[in-house]
C-alpha cells in the first residue's frame, strides 16, 4: 500500500499540498508552442525547468521534445536575464534556424523582474531577429495558474503577436482545439474536411508529436500551424474555440483584435459535446451536415443502445484539467453513470467558470457529487469514505486505483505508462466510441474477474 | 553538421584532434542542452531516503516533475514516493513563503510521522529570501523531528552543486547515532541508489564476504542508518559525481578512508569487491571474495558468450549524466563484443575525459554537454546499433532506428553486479537484435544489399 498514510478522516490542511493534480504553467506554454510549424519553444529560466518539461513531454508522447533554455546562473538572477535571452536568440536562429522562437517565462525570471516584451523589442532593435523570423512570448510564472493556464497564455500570444487582418477576408474558420492530443487534432481536421470546411487550426501538434519512424531525426517535424496560416486567422469568418480555459482567451483576443466572431464551446467529447461542435461548424460555415457525419453519430448512439445496461448507475471519480472534466462528465452522465467526485488542481483565477459549468451539466440530478479544487490526497480520502466503480485521470491515479482496487481509465495529462493517446482520438463521435470501448473493457473485465463460477458469463 | 559556436572545444575526436577538451562550462544560452539544475541534483541523491519526507518549497512544478520518477526501491517505508509541496502562489511570492513552509512542515510531520524531513529550496526561494534554515530549526525544536534544509536553488550552479547540497544535508545527520556495535570489517555503500534493487545485490555480495554494511545512505536509505554511518571503517563510493564530497567530509571529520568503485561490468564489479577485501587485509575475507567472484562469473559467463556471438562488432554510443559510469559501460560492452564509437556526458570533468580517452579506441568521439542535433549526427556518422542514455535521448535513438538501453534512473532492471551484467547484456541484446530494425530504412537497405536485391 503505497498510499498507506492516507486517512479516511478528512481534516483541513492549511498549507501542505500532497500529490498534486496539476503542474506549473511553463510546460503548458511549451506544449502549445510545439503546435507551431518550425517553432522552438524557449524556457527563460534555469536549465532544470526546461529539462523537466522536455522529459515529461517525452515520456507522455515518446517523441523527442526540443526546447531551448536561457540557462540562468547566479549572475543572471542578480543582473537580470536579458543578456542570456538575447544571446539565446542569436544562437537559436544561427544554429537551429526555426521560423519562430516561442519564449515563456518561469518563476525565476518573473520574480527578478525580467520583462519579455521589452527584451524582445530590444532584440528587434538590435537586429537579432532575421528577416521573416518571429519571436512570440508569454508570461507564465509557475506560481500563478497551472499548466493549463500556461497553455492558454501561449495560444493567446499566437493571436496577439502573429495574427493579422488584411483587406481580403478568407472563407475559412479558425479552430482552437485546446489541450488535446495530436490524434484529436487530426480527428478534428478530418471532421472539418468531411464537412467541406476550410479551416486553420492552432496550435496543431499532429505531425509534430506523433511522427512516423522514418530513420531520420528531424528537429522540426513537418506538422504544426505555419506562420502564414496563423497570420491569416485575422481574416477568417469565425473562430470556434474548444475548451473555455485553454482556448477561450485566444478566441476572445481574435474577436477583440480583428473582429473575428467566436464561439467558445466545451471540448467535443461525447454525443452532446460533438453535436455542439458540428452545429457550430455548420452554422459558421453555412454548410449542411453530410450523411457520413450523421452516420458516425448514428453508430455511436447505436453502440450506447447496445451496451447501456453496463453503464447504468456506475459511479465514477474523475480528476484532471477543467476543460476535460467538463466534457467528460457530460458524456458519462449521458451514459447514465454517476459522478461521485470531480477534482482539479487548477484554481479558478478568473471567476468560477469550472464549477459553474459542471453544476450546469449536473443540474439537480446529482446532489451528492463533490466538485473540488484540491489534490490527489483529498481525492483518495473521499474514495476511502465512499468508493467508486471507475477512476478516471492521468497516470498518477494508478496509486489510488491499486490501493483501492478500482478499474482505472487513463485520460488527461500526463500519461506515462500506457500508449494510445498519441494515436487514437477521444474527440468526435468516433472518439466517444473509443472512450466507451475502453470503459466497457474495464468494467466488464472487472465483472468477469469478480464473478462466481456460476455467474461467470460467456456472452455479455 | 553545424556546431554551436563556442562548443567546438567540447567535442573531441580521438586520434584526429589534439586532446584539449573543454568542460565544466555553463551551457550556452539557447542550446538545447540535456542538462538539468541544482535542485534536480539534490533531489535525485536524497530521493531514495525512504523514511524521510521530502518537501519541495516552491511553486508546484518542481514537486510535480520529481514525483516518483526514480525507480529507487525501498524494502519498507515508501514516503519518498509521495509528492509534497508548499505550492507557492503569487501572494506567497510577494509576502514570503515562510509561514506556509512552517504550516506545511507541521502538517506533514503530524500526518506522516517521518524520521526526518528534507526541505528543498527551489529557484524562487533564493530570490524572495525566505529564511528556510530558521524555519527548519523552529520546527525541529517544536516537533523533535530533524528538519534539514537543502540549499538547492536551481540557478545556483549545475546539477553537481545540487549533489554537494545533498551531501551537506546528509552530513548533518551523521555522527548522531550509536556506533558501539559496529564491526571492524564494515563499510558504507555510497552513491548507489537501489535502482531496480541494485543496492540489495551489492549489499548481499559484501555480506557474503563477511563485511558489515552499516549504511547504504542513498540506496534504500534510512535516517537511523545514516546517523551511525560514521561508525563504518571504510566508505565505498560509486557514482563519482554525486557523493564523493560526502566521503571527503567523512574522511576529514572521522578519518574514514574511501575508495571509488563501479558496480557495472565484470571487471569493475570484481574490482569493487577485491578493493574492499584488500583494504581490510584479511585472508578469510579475501578467500571468500575470490570464491564469490569466480562462482558469480561462472554463472553468467556462458550466457554472455552466447549473446556475444550475435553482438560481435556492433557499435554503441554512450551519453550519461556523469562520466564515471561511461568507463564501466565501455568495458562491459567490450565483453559482449561491442565497440564504443561515441562517449559523452552532461557533467564530466577534465580528469574524467582524460580517462575516457584512454579506454576508447581511435576514432571515438568524446563529447561534453551535448545536444540532440549533435547526438543525432554522431549516431548517423558512426552508423551505431545501440545508444545508451536517458529519457531525453531515447526517442531520438528510436527515430533514427537505433537500439536503446536506459542506463539512467528510469531503468527497470538491475544493471549493477554480476547478475546486472547479464541483465545489461540481455537488455542490449533485446534492443539491438530486435526485428523492428529490419523495417527501418537504413537497415532495410543494408538487408536488401546483403541479399543481393
Amino acid at each position: 500500500m503505497l498510499l498507506r498514510h492516507t486517512t479516511k478522516e478528512i481534516t483541513e490542511r492549511k498549507a501542505l499540498s500532497v500529490n498534486p493534480a496539476k503542474t506549473c504553467q511553463p510546460i503548458g506554454a511549451m506544449l502549445a508552442a510545439l503546435g507551431l510549424h518550425n517553432c522552438l519553444p524557449h524556457s527563460h529560466g534555469s536549465q532544470g525547468c526546461c529539462a523537466y518539461h522536455r522529459s515529461t513531454l517525452s515520456r507522455h508522447y515518446r517523441e523527442p521534445i526540443m526546447a531551448g533554455t536561457s540557462s540562468f546562473t547566479e549572475g543572471a538572477s542578480v543582473f537580470g536575464g536579458q543578456s542570456n535571452l538575447l544571446q539565446a536568440i542569436t544562437n537559436i536562429f544561427t544554429i537551429y534556424n526555426p521560423d519562430v522562437i516561442a519564449v515563456h517565462s518561469t518563476c525565476l525570471s518573473e520574480t527578478i523582474g525580467d520583462d519579455l516584451n521589452q527584451i524582445v523589442i530590444k532584440a528587434r532593435k538590435d537586429n537579432k531577429i532575421p528577416e521573416g523570423k518571429y519571436i512570440i512570448f508569454a508570461s507564465t510564472p509557475s506560481y500563478v495558474g497551472s499548466h493549463v493556464t500556461g497553455f492558454s497564455s501561449m495560444v493567446k500570444a499566437m493571436v496577439n503577436q502573429i495574427s493579422e487582418k488584411t483587406d481580403k477576408p478568407k472563407q475559412q474558420i479558425n479552430i482552437i482545439p485546446g489541450w488535446v492530443e495530436p490524434s484529436d487534432m487530426a480527428e478534428l481536421k478530418r471532421i472539418t474536411r468531411e464537412m467541406g470546411i476550410p479551416t486553420v487550426m492552432f496550435p496543431d501538434t499532429s505531425g509534430v508529436l506523433d511522427t512516423p519512424q522514418t530513420g531520420k531525426y528531424k528537429m522540426f517535424p513537418k506538422g504544426g500551424t505555419t506562420i502564414d496560416d496563423l497570420k491569416s486567422t485575422g481574416d477568417s469568418i469565425a473562430t470556434i474555440a474548444l475548451g473555455k480555459v485553454c482556448s477561450g482567451d485566444a478566441a476572445k483576443e481574435l474577436d477583440r483584435k480583428h473582429k473575428v466572431p467566436c464561439e467558445i464551446i466545451d471540448l467535443p467529447i461525447g454525443v452532446k459535446g460533438t453535436d455542439r461542435f458540428i452545429e457550430a461548424l455548420r452554422s459558421a460555415a453555412g454548410v449542411s451536415v453530410p450523411d457520413s457525419i450523421n452516420d458516425e453519430r448514428g453508430r455511436l448512439v447505436d453502440m450506447i443502445t447496445d451496451m447501456q445496461q453496463y453503464f447504468y448507475h456506475k459511479k465514477f471519480a474523475i480528476f484532471g484539467d477543467p476543460d476535460q472534466l467538463v466534457a467528460m462528465t457530460e458524456f458519462l452522465t449521458d451514459l447514465n453513470m454517476i459522478p461521485s467526485y470531480i477534482i482539479t488542481g487548477t484554481a479558478n483565477s478568473r471567476g468560477k467558470k469550472f464549477e459553474d459549468r459542471i453544476y450546469e451539466i449536473l443540474g439537480e440530478d446529482y446532489p451528492n457529487t463533490k466538485v473540488m479544487v484540491s489534490d490527489m490526497y483529498m481525492l483518495h480520502q473521499l474514495i476511502k469514505n465512499e468508493s467508486v466503480d471507475l477512476l478516471i485521470g492521468n497516470t498518477y491515479g494508478k496509486y489510488i486505483a491499486r490501493d483501492e482496487d478500482i478499474p482505472f481509465l487513463r485520460f488527461g495529462f500526463p500519461i506515462l505508462d500506457r500508449v494510445g493517446h498519441q494515436y487514437f482520438p477521444s474527440v468526435g463521435y468516433k472518439g466517444a466510441m473509443r472512450i466507451m470501448e475502453r470503459i466497457l473493457t474495464l468494467l466488464m473485465d472487472r465483472q468477469d474477474r469478480d464473478a462466481d463460477e456460476e455467474t461467470f458469463e460467456l456472452v455479455m | 553538421m553545424k556546431i554551436l559556436e563556442g562548443r567546438e572545444k567540447q567535442i573531441y575526436r580521438h586520434g584526429e584532434d589534439s586532446y584539449d577538451i573543454s568542460c565544466e562550462k555553463q551551457s550556452l544560452a539557447g542550446s538545447v542542452s540535456q542538462r538539468a539544475c541544482v535542485f534536480c541534483g539534490s533531489r535525485v541523491v536524497l530521493y531514495p531516503i525512504a523514511d524521510a519526507v521530502h518537501l519541495v518549497h516552491g511553486p508546484i512544478g518542481c514537486a510535480a516533475y520529481t514525483w516518483d520518477i526514480r525507480g529507487a526501491l525501498s524494502s519498507g517505508p515508501e514516503l519518498h514516493r509521495l509528492s509534497f509541496s508548499t505550492d507557492l502562489r503569487e501572494t506567497d511570492v510577494i509576502y514570503g513563503g515562510e509561514k506556509k513552509l512552517y504550516n506545511s512542515l507541521i502538517e506533514l510531520i503530524e500526518k506522516y510521522e517521518p524520521k526526518a524531513a528534507f526541505v528543498y529550496s527551489t529557484c524562487i526561494i533564493g530570490v524572495i529570501g525566505d529564511d528556510v534554515t530558521s524555519v527548519c530549526k523552529k520546527v525541529t525544536k517544536e516537533t523533535g523531528v530533524e528538519v534539514i534544509p537543502v540549499h538547492s536553488e536551481g540557478f545556483k550552479g549545475t546539477k553537481k552543486d545540487g549533489y554537494t547540497a545533498a551531501c551537506n544535508a546528509m552530513f548533518r545527520l551523521m555522527g548522531t547515532g550509536d556506533t558501539s556495535k559496529i564491526s571492524d570489517y564494515s563499510i558504507n555503500i555510497l552513491g548507489d541508489f537501489n535502482i531496480a534493487g541494485e543496492t540489495w545485490i551489492i549489499k548481499d555480495y559484501y555480506k557474503r564476504m563477511g563485511i558489515e554494511v552499516v549504511s547504504c545512505v542513498t540506496g534504500d536509505g534510512r535516517i537511523d542508518e545514516i546517523r551511525r554511518a560514521h561508525g563504518a571503517k571504510l566508505n565505498v563510493v560509486q557514482c563519482s559525481g554525486s557523493v564523493t564530497k560526502l566521503a571527503q567530509m567523512m574522511e576529514e571529520k572521522w578519518g574514514i578512508p574511501y575508495i571509488r568503485v563501479s558496480y557495472f561490468g565484470i571487471e569493475d564489479m570484481s574490482e569493487a569487491l577485491y578493493d574492499v577485501a584488500r583494504h581490510f587485509e584479511n585472508e578469510e575475507i579475501l578467500n571468500k571474495t575470490k570464491e564469490l567472484v569466480s562462482s558469480e562469473i561462472q554463472s553468467i559467463y556462458p550466457q554472455l558468450m552466447e549473446m556475444k556471438e550475435d553482438l560481435q562488432g556492433k557499435k554503441a554510443a554512450i551519453y550519461t549524466g556523469g562520466a564515471f559510469k561511461a568507463f564501466s559501460l565501455i568495458k562491459a560492452l567490450k565483453h559482449i563484443g561491442m565497440k564504443t564509437v561515441m562517449a559523452g556526458s552532461q557533467t564530466g570533468n577534465k580528469e574524467d575525459y582524460k580517462l575516457l580517452k584512454e579506454v576508447c579506441d581511435e576514432g571515438t568521439i568524446i563529447v561534453d554537454d551535448s545536444n540532440p542535433i549533435e547526438l543525432a549526427s554522431f549516431m548517423i556518422e558512426k552508423d551505431i546499433d545501440l545508444f545508451i542514455g536517458g529519457v531525453k535521448e531515447r526517442p531520438i535513438a528510436f527515430k533514427l532506428g537505433v537500439g536503446f538501453c536506459d542506463h539512467n534512473h528510469e531503468r527497470k532492471i538491475a544493471l549493477a553486479g554480476f547478475i546486472g551484467m547479464l541483465n545489461f547484456a540481455k537488455e542490449v541484446y533485446t534492443s539491438v537484435m530486435s526485428p523492428v530494425w529490419n523495417f527501418v530504412p537504413r537497415r532495410e537497405k543494408q538487408l536488401r544489399e546483403s541479399e543481393g536485391l
